[in-house]
């Protein structure tokens, strides 16, 4: 081998490199501190910045190709991840699911305005054409006293008692049903405050109560959600940082050598930020294939069901938003918790 | 280009490796560095790449001042520096290639100018025709010169060598203190720590000698024959 050697005046030295005066263009790397080793022309190397997109697609690459190798460690954490995302994602889309459910049946929300007595008929009729006008209101129905007794000793069968009595006791009622955009909770509890203060009316009632509670339910629902969501975050973290933690001891001597070589932190951190990025866009896919079956499975006997109770209701599936977030919150907790570990172990790596 | 100016170096044992060690290495000089086993080459030479820190005194760097260096600063330091390690410290996971690359990949190089680069290190070395082997399966004189190739191929202004001949056979030996004397000559700064007296003496350089961590003697390698035979 020494035959190889070549030792053929100085000049012949890296033809390529040091054939050219070391003073007179020696490169300025990025960071690089001002030296006084300088009458050095400031010359950058040809295409730096493209080499340092290059550099980072190279390590996104090929920090995916160090998972490749070993594939079933890298399926079981991407499994963990996945799972715990797939759980929060999963019951978001089933509460997405029950509020759309609940607005459809929101539609038959009413209200109804008992009157005072002895407001003449005429006044009754001008008032249900002022809240027709009302924004808000779709139809109003009058029903006078005679008719609510007559619907009253209809279904009630307490009509022997009703005879007793001198006199209907029972009020004239305007039922308002409100339109599709304000047949909301909020806008309807507005609505009923506007109406209270109407001169004629007794007392008003909405009659959605359920409605409402519904509603409460679900907003439980989604704090719920985010409370598991949040847990399930804090896990997906510490499975990442775990498992980058592995990886930094695993290269140890790797990290040593690259550091006593001039390495930047940067440079270091930056195959364990992309693999952490690789786990946590893995989880979140297998997460969204996770979600998108089990919706898929649950579809068809849920259209069934929905047939018999005579609705066009169908389950709503991921939606591009949470679709986005999904992949979003499993990208950005792979990265945090590559981040953490690496800013936690990095700096006591460091040779001697 | 290298001022030690009164440096001492006490590890956490509290084993003094360095005392009250002053000298001046010119940019474009190129000295040995010798001594006993512990005198305390290795700790000099890693002070120089701020690998350790002085505990007293300082080391003054191509005018930088590593008392005071910012960590941070460090890798930008470490790259205007080339270092063969006494053990090594290659990647046994990765090519000769890609061991020879890493300088100039970390100091972002754009991937047409690393092929031509390493590959006129690795010809310079003699191992041109194994850029594909693992380092692992190639012999300790063959690692070592992969060590030199990648210190030398991000051309660094200051090359330090810590026992570069310790594997290889005397010929081969004087082979790449002729290849350091070639990079010393077209002005790169060198500082070679060895106890291969027979080779240096032959050579006509400067010399430092530590003792137990003291500047034993500053003097030229053809004065070192005289005072052995002498
Ligand atoms: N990290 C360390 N911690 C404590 N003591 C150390 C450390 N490194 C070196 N020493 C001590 O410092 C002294 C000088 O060591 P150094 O490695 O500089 O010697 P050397 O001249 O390079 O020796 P050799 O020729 O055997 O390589 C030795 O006594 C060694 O035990
Ligand atoms: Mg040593």
């Amino acid at each position: 081998m020494r035959g190889a050697l070549r030792s053929n005046g100085p000049l012949a030295i890296l033809p390529l490199t040091l054939t050219l005066s070391p003073k007179g263009e020696r490169e300025h790397t990025e960071g690089c501190i001002e030296s006084t080793m300088s009458d050095k022309a400031k010359q950058k190397p040809r295409g730096k910045i493209n080499a340092y997109f290059t550099h980072h697609l190279w390590v996104l690459v090929s920090s995916l190709g160090v998972l490749w190798r070993t594939p079933l460690a890298t399926l079981m954490t991407a499994a963990v991840i996945g799972i715990a995302l797939a759980l929060p994602a999963g019951l978001h889309v089933l509460l997405q699911n029950v509020q759309q459910l609940s607005t459809g049946w929101e539609g038959t929300a009413q209200m109804s305005l008992f009157l005072k007595s002895g407001v003449p008929e005429t006044r009754i009729k001008a008032l249900a054409d002022k809240l027709r006008n009302w924004e808000g209101v779709a139809e109003v129905r009058y029903i006078s006293r005679e008719q609510a007794l007559a619907e009253f000793r209809a279904q009630s069968g307490f009509g022997g008692a009703l005879d007793s009595l001198d006199e209907n006791p029972l009020p004239a009622v305007l039922v308002i049903r409100p339109t599709a955009e304000a047949a909301e909770p909020a806008q309807m509890e507005l609505l009923l405050g506007k109406v209270q203060k109407l001169e004629p009316v007794d007392l008003a009632q909405l009659d959605m109560e359920w409605v409402r509670r519904l509603a409460g339910i679900i907003e439980l629902g989604k704090r719920g959600v985010l409370l598991l969501g949040g847990l399930l975050g804090l896990a997906i973290l510490l499975v990442v940082g775990n498992t980058i933690r592995l990886t930094i001891l695993g290269r140890r001597q790797e990290i040593i050598v690259t550091k006593l070589i001039g390495a930047t932190n940067a440079f270091i951190r930056r195959p364990f930020l992309y693999t952490g990025f690789w786990y946590g866009l893995m989880g979140a896919v297998l997460a969204w294939l996770l979600v998108a079956s089990l919706l898929g499975l649950l579809s068809d006997p849920v259209s069934r069901l929905s047939f018999l109770y005579n609705s066009d209701f169908s389950l709503g599936g991921l939606g591009l938003e949470t679709v986005l977030i999904l992949l979003g919150s499993g990208i950005g907790l792979g990265l945090l918790g590559s981040w953490l570990a690496v800013g936690r172990h990095l700096q006591e790596i460091e040779p001697t | 280009m290298i001022k030690f100016d009164n440096v001492n170096k006490r590890y956490p044992g509290g084993h003094e490796a360095l005392s009250g060690v002053s000298f001046h290495l010119q940019a474009g000089e190129m000295a040995f560095l010798t001594g006993h086993s512990g005198a305390g080459k290795s700790s000099l030479l890693k002070l120089i790449a701020c690998i350790e820190r002085a505990s007293r005194g300082n080391v003054i760097i191509d005018g930088q001042n590593l008392t005071r260096l910012k960590n941070r600063h460090i890798p930008a330091l470490r790259r205007k520096i080339g270092v063969v390690f006494q053990n090594h410290n290659l990647l046994y996971d990765r090519t000769v290639y890609d061991n020879v690359a890493l300088p100039l990949i970390i100091a972002g190089y754009h991937q047409s100018e690393v092929g031509r680069r390493v590959r006129a290190a690795l010809d310079k070395v003699g191992l041109l025709g194994k850029e594909r082997l693992m380092p692992i399966t190639l012999s300790g004189g063959e690692q070592q010169r992969v060590g030199i190739a990648r210190a030398v191929v991000n051309r660094p202004p200051l090359l330090l060598a810590d026992e570069p001949t310790g594997n290889l056979d005397p010929e081969l030996s004087r082979e790449i203190m002729g290849l350091f004397e070639q990079f010393n000559q077209v002005g790169v700064s060198v500082l070679i720590a060895t106890h291969d007296h027979d080779l240096i003496s032959r050579l006509d350089h400067r010399l430092l000698t530590l003792d137990h961590g003291r500047l034993a003697r500053d003097g030229r390698t053809t004065e070192m024959l005289h005072a052995q035979t002498g």
